[in-house]
């Protein structure tokens, strides 16, 4: 085996267990610093500010591991990626928008949730990611 | 975009993954280049040049 494509593979697989860390880490953090006050501290405010800088800390962390891992992958990985990430993206801005302004004008009744864009985001990620894949299968 | 290294891969015998390594790209990467799925940058179509002995030309063809 070629010693650099073996380097290659080894470093693919470090980053991508590295962002697996820094994406668990985040999760984590992010639940202890929602529903830690109400559960565990009683909404003790420095317990509760320590946990919040420490979920954007770790969420810091995540999006530098995301960049690390981006940079690391082959032309074809970074480019289903960048169009997964780019459909995220638009799809997000797009229904965010709409979402919101469901509200102004009445059609809806309750009050738009983030973590309603945040799932929808996700999902469309995944979607490109999975598209992309069977372009290129 | 037409090329030629399914058949230089299969003159030496190397099976997909052994050429990706040796370019240090996916396997998956490989086989879209070799299904004209998915055209190389012009960085990794010189490594396969230089791991052929062989000019960008002899290895890929425009359409």
């Amino acid at each position: 085996m070629n010693e650099s494509g073996n380097n290659w593979s080894e470093a693919s697989a470090s980053s991508r267990s590295s962002v697996h860390k820094w994406t668990t880490g985040w999760v984590v953090s992010c639940g202890l610093a929602a529903f830690g006050p109400r559960v565990f501290w009683d909404y003790e405010p420095l317990i509760s500010i320590a946990f919040v800088l420490l979920s954007l800390g770790v969420g810091a962390g995540m999006v530098l591991a995301n960049g690390r891992h981006l940079r690391q992958m082959d032309e074809l990985q970074r480019q289903i990626f960048l169009d997964a990430g780019a459909l995220s993206l638009g799809v997000g801005m797009v229904v965010g928008c709409t979402y919101e302004i469901l509200e102004d004008i009445h059609l809806i009744t309750f009050e738009p949730e983030i973590s309603h864009l945040v799932i929808l985001m996700c999902l469309s990620f995944l979607i490109g990611l999975v598209n992309g894949n069977r372009k290129y299968q | 975009m037409k090329n030629r290294l399914k058949v230089l891969r299969a003159e030496r015998d190397w099976t997909q993954a052994k050429l990706a390594e040796e370019l240090e790209v996916s396997r998956q990467t490989i086989n879209a280049i070799e299904k004209g799925k998915f055209d190389p940058s012009l960085p990794l179509a010189f490594k396969a040049a230089r791991l052929f002995a062989m000019t960008i030309e002899e290895i890929f063809e425009g359409e």
